[in-house]
Parts: C-alpha cells; structure tokens; sequence
C-alpha cells in the first residue's frame, strides 16, 4: 500500500475492505489453532516454533458479522530475526488489520508480554488472548486477568484453542474494540529513557515525513533499536537518516553504559517482568509424566537410540502397513481391468483412452493412498506431539559437524513428507546462506510422492531391503552434499536458538484434519493429473507419438539401461513423482514391475527418480525462495547426481 | 577479560556450564544480531537460568530460563557470561 495515498481514497478503501483481525503473537503460541477452530483446517498448526511461514486467510462469519481472519507467523518481537517474522512485519508495515488479536502462550506471560508492549505502541486496537491456560494451570501459574486488563488498558480474554474455550468472548472483544477504537495504553519506561524517545519522536515530527506506516513512538523506538526495516523506511523517504537518530543512541549508550538496542530491550524485559508478576501468582507447579521424558529423550546416550528408533518405527510402519493394503488392491484392480477390456492392447479410440484412464484412477487408488495415508498421519503425530524441535537438537551435535544449523532437520523432515512446504519453512532460518543449504538438503529429500516409488515400485518388486538401501543411500548422499556445500560456502552461522516447546498430546481429530488437508492435496492436484496424464499417454500410444519423445530421450535411457519406453514416463515425473511409477506401469503394461524388468533395471530406475529433477511444485518453491538462478543450479546438480548414482547401480552390479 | 574456569561462583561463558549448573547471566557479548536474538528469547543480563542438557561433542545446550526451555549452540552460548545464582 502506498502511504501518499491521498485521504478520500484511503477512506474509500477501508469502507470497502471487509474487517479484518489478525491473529499475531510469539511462535508456538497456537494462532494456527485457534484460526483452524474458527475458520475450519486450513493452516496448519504443530507443536513447534515457526510452524507457520507465511500467513493464511480466510473470511468467517462469527456474531452475525463477516471478518476476514489472518494467521500471522509468529515473532518474538516486531524487530524479526527471520523471513518467516518479516511476513508479519510486512504484513503489519503495508496492509494492517483494523483489530489485532494478541495471542499469548498463558504459561509464558512474561515473555510474551515483551511483543505485547511492542504492539501496544503500534497504536491500534488490540485484543489480549491469553491461551493454553491450561498450560499456565497446570503450571501452577494463576493470572489475574482482570488486572493484566486494567494495567494495559486493553480486554483480555482467556482461551484454550485446542478446546475452543473462549473463542467467542475473544471475537465479542474484538467488536467492541474496533467500534471504540480504543488502543490500550503503553506502558513508560524510567524517566531518562522516556525523555528521549520523546525528543526523537518530535524531531521525526518536526521532520514532517509524509504519514509513517506506524505510530511516531513505536518508530522513534525501532530507531533506538537499530531496526534495519525501519532505518530503511526513512532512508526511504530521505536519503538518509536523521542525525538525531545517532545523537539519540549516544545519549542512551552514555548514561546506560550499554548499546542502546540492549538499553531498550532490556528496560521492556524488566517491565515485562514487573507486569507479570503482578498479574499473577506462583503455585505448586504439578508435573506431568511427559515433563521428565526429556531426560531420556534427550540423553547423550539413549537420546541417539530413540530418534532411530523412532524414525525406524515411523518408516518401516509405514512400509508395512502400505504393502499390508496395497497388495490386494492392485490384484482386484488388474482383474477388474482385464474383465472390462480383456488383456492386449485396445484397437479403438476410445476404449483406449478409457483404458488408460481407469488404469490412472485405480494407480492412485491402490498404489499412492495406501503409502500416503499411514506416512501423513504419523508425521503429524510426530509434529503435534513436540519431537521435532527435540529431534533438530539431538541432531545438531552432528549436522554442526557437516557445517549444517541443527534446525535445518525441520525442514528435512518435513520434507519427507512433501517438498514444497519444506523449501517454504526454510524461512526459519535466520541467514540466507543456511537457508540455501537447507533448501538443497530438504529438495534432496525423498519426499511421500518419491517413497511411494520407493515402497509401491523397488520394495514391492524387490523386498524391504531394497526400499530401506535406497533410503540409506539417499541419507548418505543428502549429509555428502550438505557437507560439500558447507565447505564450498564457508561462513561462520550464529547457530541454533530455538525453543524446545513441552510435549503435548496430538489429539486425534487434529491428526485427521492434517492428514486429510494434506492428502487433498493429492485427490485434487495430483490424481486428476494423474488420470488425465494416463489418458493422455493412451492417446499418444494410439497414434505412436510416445515413440517421438522415447527417441529424443534415448541417450539418457540406454545410459541406464532402461526399455526405451520408459522416457516418456521420465517427462510426467516433472509434474508429480508418482506419475513416473504409475506411468512406468502403464507403460509396461502390467502393475508389477519385476514381469518387464531386471532387479538391477528396477533399483537404478528408482535411483534416478528419486534424485532427478524436482517436481514443478518445488521447483517454483524454490524460486520464490532462493532466485531463479540458484534453482537452476540446484535442478541442475540433481540432474547430475541422479545419473550418476543411477549408472553408479548398473556399474556395480557388473562388478558383483 | 574474565578469568575462566568451571569452579563454582566463578564467572565463565554459558557453553563451560555443564549439566545442572544453576547461574545468572552477567553479560551478553557479540553484535546487534545475536544480542537481538537473545533477548527476544527471554535470555537478558541478570536472568537466572539452569543448564538442563548438554550434547555431545560440543553439541547444543538446553537451557531452562523464565519457565520455557531453550536450545542454543554451543557458538551462541560462548557470547553468554555468566556466574553461579547466588542460592
């Protein structure tokens, strides 16, 4: 939004706009919750700092009005350390919202108040929503709400997301507020501090700056801080900024003996603290089984087993249980299919096509579901229950070691699970520099698409062992290519700083609706391409088209000494991963693999899948995240890898 | 600069700390970026804070500080001097 917006234009739009909440707090507090218990799954929420990395909207209608409702990312403070928290920034800077809605994790008052404070000074109407008071409960922690209330000048309303208590009190609050306007009030700092945040505030206002996207004091603050964002709004408009601005920081450093972004940040810690404090009491804290799980979750010794053990269960569960389903399916399906149309190739139009299409309806059916459904649900088990951030910190000890930051495993785990949120939540990360190397590890990830192909193609032709030697060889390759990157791009990283958030228990209807927003994604993007794709390959097979694009694809496919047919299947890989298993059945005509090809065929085709090109979706991921050109590189260097590891398998089963 | 050493009451940074240690910090050292990202952690000059975990071979610490548990690095941790909370 442009701030030179004249006056009757600014007016018209906002009559226009539809009114708009924003759910802003430090991360991990449950925004994501308490959005998806008002507007139904659509953000996904864990049990980890930075869950979410760009904000999610939608429009409710709660209390008889329409509101549009916005899930921010979460940030500690309104100076943001990552991409993820420059969102909300940005979000705050250029658009607004006519209502902000605080949520505060109940059992960290004190630091949640700290962006509290900030917010109160952003002069808009503000809501307090004290959630997890169970937590705080549980803690021992009883708070005066009314109190909290009356100090800060604003309603304060207690929720517990997971239960939806409170919620609507909160957006009841929120009505009253926007009718009112009312923006609470922020609190002082000590005296000499106060004075000169006021002189800086009106020498800016002196200065008579074309109108600030924020409130003269919470501007004057920010300078005080060194806040890069807000230097840069009035470098912006001047050129340059005011000398008062460094004048300011002297005087502060001068009387505090500290800088002056910790002379600020310092006097807030302490007022904070004091709020905290008097809004609330101290009781006998009741520990729960889960609180002692650190210590052996955790432990240098035992710590190290659970993780593989953990990840072990996950994977090999998933293997069975998708095998368990599978196998039945495709029996019933290749029945169905050769009682409807007979076995050989169809000679009219079409029942070709038909042939073909069914042949991509079952293909999702009964390959991709049974692996999809069982991976999806057990990774948001292990989202929701809070063992990722400890599974990044077990972790660090080693990925430190290959110059990689211990929080790069989020990323690498989700990705596990699908690429694309994966290279988006590399936004935790503070610096670029870790961000690229987290986004090349996390692409390099077989993602529940590849390990479909994995399980569906090389551990169904070839036995579990096959499948888990693919999955070590990729983890071998992913931690090579993490440490060469590391040494090709040295630069000493602050390194990991993360919130261990306790162990909640997922509950099970959440786990559902993740599970389900997850797998829409497949039912709706993947299995009509799918079955169109299917469709498609029948239509070229009719009039020999596929021969064309096997040919020009000939030099790769001999390289691997893969039937020439397969090139065409390698073309749909592109679009989804699972197009290139379902399409290689298709293409061979028949659902186990091991009829048409070699066992060694077989292991260097799910090689090259799961390394080669990503996926159109990762890839326009990428490009939003890290630029045009380091995509290409990276696209480039799977490309290189997955040929040469490929050939690496023929040319080792030659010597064996 | 402040003598280092692991003997109880003696002022060291964070990462010497081992397991249990009970401490307050003293001082944040480093620049603008890690001193901003410390303090919107909670972590400020004068907190109390216990060291629950630490890694291996110069992993991350775990860190109990105002009620939440923090992991940092083993880099992080070197800007943090503190000394042993008075009991």
């Amino acid at each position: 939004m442009s701030v030179h917006t004249d006056h009757m234009a600014e007016t018209e739009r906002t009559r226009k706009r539809p009114f708009t909440v924003a759910f802003i707090g430090q991360p991990n507090c449950g925004k994501s919750t308490l959005f998806n218990e008002v507007a139904g799954y659509r953000s996904v929420s864990s049990n980890f700092p930075g869950a979410t990395v760009s904000y999610t909207e939608g429009q409710v209608r709660i209390l008889g009005r329409t509101i549009q409702l916005v899930d921010l990312p979460g940030i500690y403070s309104l100076t943001p350390m990552d991409p993820a928290g420059r969102e909300t920034q940005r979000f705050l800077l250029d658009r607004g919202a006519d209502v902000l809605v605080n949520v505060m994790d109940a059992s960290v008052l004190s630091r949640s108040l700290e962006l509290t404070l900030q917010l109160l000074e952003l002069d808009i109407p503000v809501v307090l929503c004290l959630n997890m008071m169970d937590e705080a409960v549980r803690k021992g922690i009883r708070i005066d709400s009314g109190a909290l209330s009356r100090l800060l000048g604003v309603p304060v309303v207690e929720t517990v997301a997971t239960r939806g208590k409170g919620i609507r009190a909160l957006f009841g609050e929120a009505l009253k507020v926007r009718k009112r306007q009312s923006t609470g009030r922020p609190l002082s700092r000590s005296l000499d501090v106060e004075r000169v945040i006021a002189d800086l505030e009106s020498d800016l206002r002196e200065r008579k700056f074309s109108p600030l996207p924020v409130s003269d004091r919470l501007m004057a603050v920010k300078l005080l801080e060194g806040d890069p964002d807000f230097e840069g709004i009035l470098v912006g408009r001047t050129g340059s900024l005011p000398p008062s601005v460094v004048k300011s920081r002297k005087r502060l450093e001068r009387s505090h003996g500290k800088p002056a972004d910790a002379v600020i940040s310092s006097e807030r810690h302490a007022i904070a603290m004091q709020t905290a404090e008097s809004c609330s009491r101290m009781g006998k804290p009741s520990v729960r089984w889960q609180d002692r799980l650190d210590d052996v979750l955790l432990h240098n010794a035992w710590g190290y087993l659970f993780l593989a053990l953990i990840l072990g269960v996950f994977f090999i569960s998933v293997l069975r249980f998708g095998t368990w389903l599978e196998k039945p399916m495709t029996t019933a399906l290749e029945n169905r299919v050769t009682a409807w149309f007979g076995t050989g190739t169809p000679d009219s139009l079409t029942s070709a096509l038909f042939k073909s299409a069914v042949y991509g309806f079952g293909g999702g059916l009964t390959v991709v579901i049974p692996f999809l459904v069982p991976f999806l649900f057990g990774l948001s088990f292990l989202e929701d229950s809070g063992y990722l951030p400890r599974a990044a910190f077990l972790a660090d000890t080693f990925m430190h070691r290959i110059g990689l930051h211990g929080t790069t495993l989020i990323p690498v785990l989700l990705g596990y699970g699908c690429n694309v949120p994966a290279v988006m939540a590399t936004r935790i990360l503070g610096s670029p520099r870790d961000r690229f190397l987290a986004t090349v590890v996390a692409v390099l990830v077989p993602c529940s698409a590849r390990m479909t192909v994995i399980f569906g193609l090389a551990g169904a032709a070839l036995g579990s062992f096959a499948a888990v030697s693919v999955y070590l060889l990729n983890l071998l390759v992913v931690t090579t290519s993490g440490w060469a990157l590391s040494r090709l791009l040295p630069e000493p990283t602050p390194g990991m700083l993360m919130e261990i958030p306790p162990f909640r228990r997922p509950r099970l209807e959440i786990l559902l609706k993740k599970t389900w927003f997850r797998l829409k994604d497949f039912i709706v993007i993947a299995w009509p391409l799918l079955i169109a794709g299917s469709a498609v390959l029948g239509l070229m097979d009719h009039y020999g088209w596929t021969g064309t694009v096997n040919r020009v694809l000939r030099p790769l496919t001999a390289l691997l000494d893969l039937p020439a047919a397969l090139g065409v299947v390698l073309v749909y890989g592109l679009l989804r991963k699972e197009l290139t298993m379902l399409m290689l059945f298709q293409v061979l005509g028949t659902q186990n693999a091991s009829d048409a090809m070699t066992a060694v065929q077989i292991l260097s085709f799910t090689v090259f899948v799961v390394f080669y090109l990503p996926c159109l979706g990762t890839i326009g991921a990428m490009i939003r995240e890290i630029g045009f050109r380091r995509t290409f590189w990276v696209s480039l260097f799977c490309l290189v890898l997955s040929v040469c590891l490929a050939a690496g398998v023929r040319l080792i089963s030659f010597l064996v | 600069m402040n003598s280092v050493g692991s003997a109880a009451g003696s002022v060291r940074p964070l990462d010497l700390c081992r397991r249990g240690d009970q401490v307050r910090v003293l001082k944040i050292g480093g620049g603008w970026g890690i001193r901003q990202r410390l303090n919107q952690m909670g972590i400020h000059e004068g907190d109390p804070l216990v060291v629950r975990c630490s890694a291996l071979l110069g992993g991350p610490r775990l860190i109990e500080i105002h009620g939440t548990d923090v992991a940092l690095s083993r880099c992080m941790a070197r800007h943090i001097l503190v000394e042993t909370a008075p009991k």
